[in-house]
């Protein structure tokens, strides 16, 4: 027996009030406005502040901000968090995405006052702690990687992906090899891969894909010529399908004089089990927010580490991390670095968070990979009968399904996704890949249980089987959260960015 | 093992329903000879191994709270209310991803927008975004905006930017062929052909121009303004807005953020209207549901890489979503008022600190006609590096030298005073200091 009930079809069980109703603005909550909270005295002898800060224009008026009382503020950050799906709900299978649960203890090990209340400028001497994590870390991803060396300062994903491009275009011009101004991107990449390359000034070629999502040797060979920089590529791709084709593609772009960019994105397929350096990757980004389950935090703050081979290690934003005996310092002597891609030495909090993670698998890490293309092939398995999969070779720690083609003529995608949240799961990634119509892209990572994709399986099926007799109503979905169908349209037609005081 | 539920049976009956024999057989597509490369990696530790190793590298460190410290220069230890730890612990926040599914994210958007709309209150600008990596990246995408705006490839900065901001929009700037040169006095040099004028309030050594001048001049020839603003300054001068400035940018760090050796912090950006649909990253608009209750979304997404590809506004993705809500909640429990008062008692402290220090013989303000708010630049006797190395065996972390900046201030010390560095400590750097004093016969 399905052990899923049916939500939403009897107005009773529609949520109680304070859930359902508007949540006020912190602007409603009636702060103060004139005063903050109790304050510390300054103790020292006040002077005016015209004759401190003579000729500076002060404000007339504090910012209109109000102080909220501690007791209201903590009850509106409750309900605002209770209209929040998260990882302590239920699964949250967003593919491309990597929502895995993020460990108790990396939080608490981050705050720790040794890691979270130290200052960027501190003497090397003071912050010998922060400095051996961070080289240890580049060490163990250089490991993982299979890179010769690894930068931990940029920001994200993106972020890594631009500091990567950067450094393949310093290798070219230090070699005298100006005209390299092209980068071959396959049409299924995540938008990033095309937005930075536009932001490092560089022009974006798209390669097409074969019917099975995976890159058309052809067209990349067609493309190769003495403009091509680099081909970035995501392996395995993003419809979750290993680019078996990678050493071949590998030798091609290296015997045109071009570089090979691995998105790893889609790591967590393969970590401890296959290296982007051993498939011939020369730059390597990693989203420390994914594979090695850093918090997501509602979109970030995350951490894009971007690995080298060895020919771009000259090109590294500086400073790196280095060691003299049992002694870290930072090391800014890097006269051909591409420069400073971010303020200081990248997002320490979750460097700390993600070198605890990999502590804790150590050796064992393939056991992520294995288990994550477990999870992935089996619920695929289970949603066989419900979907239609987007290609039919085996994919690894994700896959692609589509509502095109299904059992209910007229089902989109858009309509699952938000049934699917009147269930306490969250939606799989839609809409992209871009090159697949309806799509549905599941990864349900590995810390999953079976039960829990199970359950997942079957209230898949229990909305195709509610299409089939009423598509109306998934159309509708979702009816249980917080609120209904959110009208995204008027969001953009008439934007309202900000609260205003009424005049 | 560590994070993984299922055990040997449930994986055994995942196996017979995929079909495969074994784990190894769903990894048949990778290449033989790419598969299980022998790697070096330490042993699994237990979590209570963990936490004894992160500690020990913690406990390697000599952490702010530990030292009387008077280091800022970009990073300020500040007082963080408990109530904004309490709330970026959530699981309900900091699990979530990026509000993608608005009707299973309310929470989210909603602290965001809270977000934008009190980074306008604060800055006086129009629209603000959900958040940028920092402040440097921020400055860096104000200036790409300016490009874009303007279809100029120059860029005139105040020679007192941040230099970790400068260098990063040099970054920016290079593969773009877009040029940055930087000056004293950027009114009088911006001209016709540049994209857009940035300055610093305060400037990287504390000090406090007149600025809007500049914002009149950059208009006058074509140009963006960009102001990289520190958001507790905001509270208590005339902010960029009121200023005449077209972009504000900054980090939210002194907001509720702890320094963590850089990072995570937040990066923040606020235009005016007119340039909204040029913002790099996410923005929460307000709309409704299907029952006319307030309701929020990303918006305006046509600007983003995931629509528009290479030719988005900007490649960002992942923010900083978490350290924005610390930041939310800092403003939200403090107030406009609250932060004016955290900003009053730094100047107080400061300048009661100056003078103190400069009734030393030896010591004196190396800008004494420059107005500054809670950073000055200090001459001490002697080569400032040594000085601060004296001062930290006393448990005195004394500023930031500057000689690594700029050769010609190899004498003198970035010292720093937020509502944090208590009188006592004051008393103490002073004390400590006036071991010093003496008759200077260094050159100067
Ligand atoms: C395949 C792929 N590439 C790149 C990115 C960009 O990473 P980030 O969001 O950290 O900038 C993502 C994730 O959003 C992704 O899924």
């Amino acid at each position: 027996m399905s052990e899923v009930a049916e939500p939403g079809m009897e107005m009773s069980r529609v949520p109680a009030p304070e859930w359902a109703g508007e949540e006020p603005l912190v602007f409603e909550l009636g702060g103060d406005l004139e005063r903050g909270p109790r304050e510390v005295r300054t103790g020292v002898a006040d002077r005016p502040l015209a004759e401190l800060l003579p000729g500076v224009a002060l404000r007339a008026t504090p910012a209109p901000i109000p102080a909220v009382p501690e007791p209201v503020l903590a009850r509106h950050l409750g309900r605002l968090a209770r209209r929040n799906h998260n990882l302590h709900q239920g699964i949250y299978p967003l593919g491309s995405c990597t929502m895995k649960y993020n460990p108790a203890v990396d939080e608490e090990l981050a705050r720790l006052a040794g890691f979270a209340d130290i200052h960027p400028y501190q003497d090397a001497g003071d912050v010998q702690g922060a400095l051996e994590l961070m080289w240890e870390l580049e060490r163990l991803l250089c490991e993982i990687t299979g890179m010769t060396r690894i930068s931990l300062q940029p920001a994200a994903g993106a972020h890594g992906e631009w500091t990567g491009l950067r450094m393949i275009q310093a290798y070219h011009a230090a070699r005298g090899d100006t005209q390299r101004t092209r980068v071959l991107i396959p049409d299924s990449a995540h938008g990033t891969n095309p937005a930075s390359a536009a932001l490092a000034g560089l022009e974006v070629v798209t390669i097409r894909s074969n019917p099975d999502g995976t890159v058309d040797v052809a067209d990349v060979a067609r493309h190769l010529d003495r403009r091509a920089a680099a081909i970035m590529m995501t392996n395995p791709n993003t419809l979750g399908v290993f680019e078996k084709d990678i050493l071949e593609i590998a030798g091609m772009a290296h015997e045109a004089g071009a570089l090979l960019y691995y998105d790893g994105a889609n790591l967590n397929a393969l970590v401890g089990l296959a290296r982007p350096g051993d498939m011939g990757f020369d730059v390597v980004h990693l989203n420390l927010h994914k594979t090695f389950s850093t918090p997501h935090g509602g979109g970030g703050p995350g951490s894009g580490p971007v690995g080298v081979a060895e020919a771009l290690t000259p090109f590294l934003p500086t400073p790196t991390v280095a060691r003299d005996g049992d002694r870290f310092r930072l090391d800014h002597d890097h006269p051909q670095s591409i420069g400073k891609v971010r303020s200081y030495y990248g997002n320490f909090g979750m460097l700390v968070r993600a070198y605890a993670y990999i502590r804790a698998y150590g050796s064992s890490i393939s056991a992520v990979a294995e288990n994550a293309v477990l999870n992935a092939r089996y619920l695929q398995s289970r949603l066989g009968g419900t979907f239609p999969m987007a290609v039919t070779s085996d994919s690894m720690h994700e896959f692609v399904a589509t509502t095109k083609g299904g059992r209910v003529v007229g089902l989109r995608a858009l309509d699952v996704a938000k049934r699917l949240l009147d269930y306490g799961v969250y939606a799989p990634t839609a809409y992209f890949p871009t090159t697949v119509p309806e799509a549905l892209m599941f990864e349900p990572t590995e810390t999953e249980s079976k039960r829990s994709l199970d359950l997942l399986a079957e209230v898949c099926a229990a909305i195709v089987a509610e299409a089939e007799r009423d598509l109306d109503h998934v159309r509708g979905a979702p009816y249980l959260t917080p609120v209904s169908r959110v009208d995204e349209v008027e969001a953009a037609r008439r934007p309202v960015l900000r609260w205003r005081r009424a005049e | 093992m560590a994070y993984l539920p299922n055990g040997a049976d449930e994986r055994r009956q995942m196996l017979e329903a995929i079909g495969a024999a074994s784990v190894e057989e769903l990894f048949a597509t990778v290449p033989e000879r790419l598969r299980h490369p022998q790697l070096t990696l330490p042993e699994p530790l237990a979590e209570q191994d963990l936490v004894t190793e992160l500690e020990r590298l913690a406990g390697r460190t000599h952490p702010l709270g530990s030292l009387d410290s008077f280091l800022g220069a970009g990073v300020y230890r500040r007082y963080v209310p408990a109530i904004v730890r309490a709330a970026i612990a959530r699981p309900e926040f900091y699990t979530a991803y990026t509000p993608y599914q608005a009707e299973a994210s309310q929470g989210t958007l909603q602290t965001i927008f809270e977000f934008q709309s009190m980074i306008c209150e604060l800055t006086g600008m129009d629209v603000a975004n959900a958040s940028l990596y920092d402040g440097a990246t921020a400055a860096a995408e104000g200036v790409m905006m300016a490009v874009a705006q303007t279809g100029r490839r120059r860029v005139v900065a105040a020679a007192d930017l941040h230099p970790e901001t400068l260098a990063v929009i040099r970054t920016y700037g290079r593969g773009r062929g877009v040029e940055v040169a930087t000056t004293d006095d950027v009114s009088t040099s911006i001209g016709a052909g540049d994209a857009c004028a940035v300055v610093a309030l305060p400037g990287f050594l504390g000090t406090v121009e007149e600025l809007a001048p500049v914002a009149q001049a950059a208009r006058a020839v074509g140009a963006i303004s960009i102001c990289s603003a520190d958001p507790i300054a905001c509270a208590l001068v005339a902010p960029p807005g009121d200023l005449g400035f077209d972009i504000t940018v900054g980090d939210g760090q002194p907001l509720g953020v702890p320094p963590s050796f850089g990072g995570p912090h937040v990066g923040f950006m606020a235009v005016r209207q007119e340039l909204m649909r040029r913002m790099p990253g996410r923005l929460v608009g307000l709309t409704h549901d299907r029952h006319g209750r307030r309701a929020y979304a990303l918006t305006l997404q046509a600007r983003e890489q995931h629509i528009r590809r290479e030719r988005a506004t900007s490649n960002i993705c992942t923010n900083h979503a978490l350290t924005a809500l610390a930041a939310t909640v800092y403003m939200a429990r403090m107030g406009g008022a609250g932060m004016r008062r955290v900003a009053e008692i730094s100047v107080q402290r400061a300048h009661a600190l100056a003078g103190r220090l400069s009734a030393l013989d030896g010591f004196e303000l190396a800008e004494p006609a420059r107005p500054y708010l809670w950073e000055f630049a200090l001459l001490v006797p002697g080569d400032a590096d040594d000085f601060a190395r004296a001062m930290r065996r006393q448990g005195i972390v004394a500023g930031l030298p500057l000689g690594r900046f700029d050769p010609d201030r190899r004498e003198q010390l970035l010292v720093c005073c937020t509502e944090t560095s208590t009188p006592a400590s004051l008393d103490r750097y002073v004390e400590a200091a006036s071991r010093f004093a003496g008759p200077v016969e260094v050159n100067r």
